[in-house]
C-alpha cells in the first residue's frame, strides 16, 4: 500500500532511520552523562559514546578523529568556518571566493563579513552550474584566504570538480572550505583526496538527527586555525564551546556508519529510480533538466515545466507528494529560486520547476504514483495555461518573459 | 501558504476553463500580464449584441493556485450580466470571497483589468468607443 503523501524533498531533511534511533535511545535517560564530567563513570560512558561517534563521522569522509568539530549542524559549520578564519586570518588577508549558487548559510555570512571588512568575489556560474576555473585563479589576489565552495549543490545536485577546486587553491596557498552537506553520505568524499581544508555538514541529510553536524578542520599540511565563535568551556579543543549533544552525536555517528556502508549500492539503485523517473517527466513536451545531468548527484532532479507555474503545480498534489519548487510565491513580487537564476534561467523556466529529491525510503511505487500524478497535473494546468496555448500557435510570447 | 477552501475548490474544479473563438464579433477577450507579476491572465465574454448580456465566459490563467481560483469565479460572476453590470465588479469583491492572502491580492486587481479589457475589446469590435474606468479607492493596497 502506498503511504501519502509521498517524502521526495530529502534535500530538504531526511526522516531519522530507526537503526539510528535505536542507538540513541539510551543516551537520554541511563548514559545520559556530561562528555566533560571526568570523575565519575557517568562522564566517561558518554565521553565513550562521543569517542566513537567521532571516528564513525571523520571515517565518512576520509579524515583523523581529531578534525572533527561538532556543531549544531551545517549552517553552525558555514559560519565558523568563514567567520573563523576571517578572524584568524586576518593578518594575511580579507578576501573569500565563492560562488552566486552557494547555500544561504554562506551567502548570508559572507554578507555580514562584508560588512565587518571583507571582500567576497562571488563567481558566476555556466548553465551547467559550474564556475570557470580560470575566473577562479584570476580572482586569488595575495589577498585571498579561503575559497568556498559547495561539493553539491542543494537545488540541482550538481557536483563541482573540487579536485581541480582545491590544486588552485593550494597552488596559490589559498585554504580550501567546501560544504558537503548534500554529498557527504551520497557519494564518496575524502577531504584528502579532494584537496579540502574545511568541510561541513549535518546529521539531519543522513538519516540522522536534526540540530547536530560536524566541521572538519584540517590539522596537517596544512594546519588550519580558526576562532571560536562561541566561547564558554573551550570544548571540541577550543574551537567550539558548549556541552555536547551526545545523543545526538551518537546518532550521527550511526547514521555516518551506515550511509558509508550502503553508499554504494544505495547510490546505484536511487540513480536507477531518479533516471526513471526523470526519463518519464521528460516525455512531456518542453520540460527540461536543470543543471549537469553528468555530474550530478545520484537522488536529485531538478525539472522546469514551462507554461505552468510551480506553485500552481504543487498545489495539484501536495496533499500526496511532498517536494519543493523553484518558485517561492511567499510575496506579491516572487522571487525564483536564485540558483536557478544563477544558471542563467529565464523566469518562464524559473517559475516552473521542481525538485524531486529521491531516499532511502523511496520506492519504485512511490516513483510510478509520482510520475502519473505529475504528468496529469501539468497536463491539466496546460490545458487551462495562456501561455500553452500561445506556444501551442506559434505566438510571439517575448512580452511574458 | 494556505488557502481558503473555496480557492482550492476553484482551482481543482475550475469552471469556465477554456476559449471562445477570438475572432468573433460577438466575443470581447481581455489578455493583462504586467512585467511585475508572474500571472497571464485571459478572460473572453460572448455578448448577446441585442441586450447586451453577457451569455457566456471563458478563462485561461498562467499563474498560482489563487490566481487560477480568482479567475475562475470571475466568469462565474461575469455570465448573465449585462456589460454595463459587468463593469461594476470590483477587485475588491473577488479578494473578499475567496479570502485571498495579502500576497495575492493582485491577482483579483489583474482579473478586474481583464474583465474591463474583455468589454472594451468587445465595445471596439463592434464600433463603440472604449469605456474610461476611473480607479475607485478602495483603501488597499495590491
Amino acid at each position: 500500500m502506498l503511504k501519502l503523501p509521498v517524502y521526495l524533498d530529502n534535500n530538504a531533511t531526511t526522516p531519522c532511520d530507526p537503526r539510528v534511533v535505536e542507538t540513541m535511545l539510551p543516551y537520554f535517560t541511563e548514559i545520559f552523562g556530561n562528555a566533560s564530567s571526568r570523575n565519575h563513570s557517568y562522564g566517561w560512558a558518554a565521553e565513550a559514546a562521543i569517542d566513537l561517534a567521532r571516528e564513525q563521522v571523520a571515517a565518512l569522509i576520509g579524515a583523523d578523529p581529531k578534525e572533527i568539530i561538532f556543531t549544531s549542524g551545517a549552517t553552525e559549520g558555514d559560519n565558523l568556518a568563514l567567520k573563523g578564519v576571517f578572524e584568524m586570518y586576518a593578518d594575511k588577508g580579507n578576501h573569500i571566493i565563492t560562488t552566486e549558487i552557494e547555500h544561504k548559510a554562506i551567502l548570508d555570512t559572507c554578507k555580514h563579513l562584508e560588512k565587518l571588512g571583507a571582500s567576497i568575489t562571488y563567481l558566476k556560474v555556466n548553465r551547467e552550474g559550474f564556475p570557470d576555473l580560470k575566473e577562479l585563479e584570476a580572482a586569488i589576489t595575495p589577498k585571498t584566504i579561503m575559497v568556498a565552495i559547495m561539493y553539491a549543490n542543494n537545488e540541482i545536485g550538481v557536483i563541482n570538480p573540487i579536485r581541480e577546486i582545491s590544486a588552485l587553491a593550494k597552488k596559490h596557498g589559498v585554504l580550501m572550505m567546501s560544504d558537503i552537506t548534500q554529498a557527504a553520505g551520497k557519494v564518496p568524499v575524502d577531504v584528502n583526496r579532494d584537496g579540502i581544508d574545511l568541510a561541513t555538514f549535518s546529521a539531519h541529510k543522513i538519516y540522522g538527527p536534526k540540530g547536530v553536524g560536524a566541521l572538519y578542520v584540517r590539522r596537517k599540511s596544512p594546519r588550519v586555525k580558526i576562532i571560536a565563535q562561541i566561547d564558554g568551556g573551550g570544548h571540541e579543543r577550543g574551537m567550539r564551546s558548549g556541552t555536547l549533544n551526545v545523543t545526538g552525536i551518537v546518532g550521527f555517528g550511526k547514521a555516518c556508519e551506515i550511509i558509508f556502508q550502503e553508499m554504494e549500492t544505495e547510490g546505484k539503485r536511487l540513480s536507477i529510480l531518479r533516471n526513471k523517473l526523470e526519463a518519464a517527466l521528460l516525455q512531456l513536451e518542453e520540460s527540461y533538466v536543470n543543471g549537469s545531468t553528468a555530474n550530478r548527484l545520484p537522488h536529485v532532479s531538478n525539472i522546469s515545466f514551462k507554461y505552468v507555474e510551480g506553485d500552481a503545480l504543487m498545489m495539484g498534489f501536495n496533499k500526496n507528494i511532498a517536494l519543493s519548487s523553484g518558485s517561492a510565491c511567499t510575496s506579491a513580487s516572487p522571487e525564483p529560486s536564485y540558483v536557478l537564476k544563477g544558471l542563467g534561467l529565464g523566469d518562464d523556466l524559473a517559475h516552473s520547476s521542481l525538485r524531486f529529491g529521491l531516499g532511502r525510503f523511496t520506492t519504485e511505487e512511490e516513483i510510478d504514483f509520482t510520475i502519473q500524478t505529475v504528468t496529469d497535473t501539468v497536463n491539466k494546468l496546460r490545458t487551462i495555461s495562456p501561455l500553452w496555448e500561445m506556444f501551442k500557435e506559434g505566438a510571439d510570447m517575448t512580452e511574458y518573459y | 501558504m494556505s488557502y481558503s477552501e473555496k480557492i482550492l475548490d476553484y482551482y481543482n474544479n475550475p469552471r469556465n476553463a477554456g476559449s471562445l473563438d477570438k475572432t468573433n464579433a460577438c466575443v470581447g477577450t481581455g489578455l493583462v500580464h504586467v512585467p511585475e507579476y508572474i500571472e497571464v491572465i485571459r478572460l473572453q465574454i460572448q455578448v448577446n449584441p441585442a441586450t447586451s448580456v453577457i451569455t457566456d465566459a471563458k478563462f485561461k490563467t498562467f499563474g498560482s493556485g489563487a490566481a487560477i481560483a480568482v479567475s475562475s469565479l470571475a466568469t462565474e460572476w461575469l455570465k448573465w450580466k449585462t456589460l454595463d453590470e459587468a463593469a461594476q465588479i470590483d477587485d475588491m469583491y473577488l479578494v473578499e470571497e475567496l479570502d485571498l492572502p495579502p500576497a495575492k491580492i493582485h491577482c483579483a486587481t489583474l482579473v478586474e483589468e481583464a474583465i474591463k479589457a474583455a468589454i472594451n475589446d468587445y465595445r471596439t469590435k463592434n464600433g463603440l468607443e472604449e469605456l474610461k474606468f476611473e480607479e475607485v479607492e478602495t483603501g488597499f493596497e495590491a
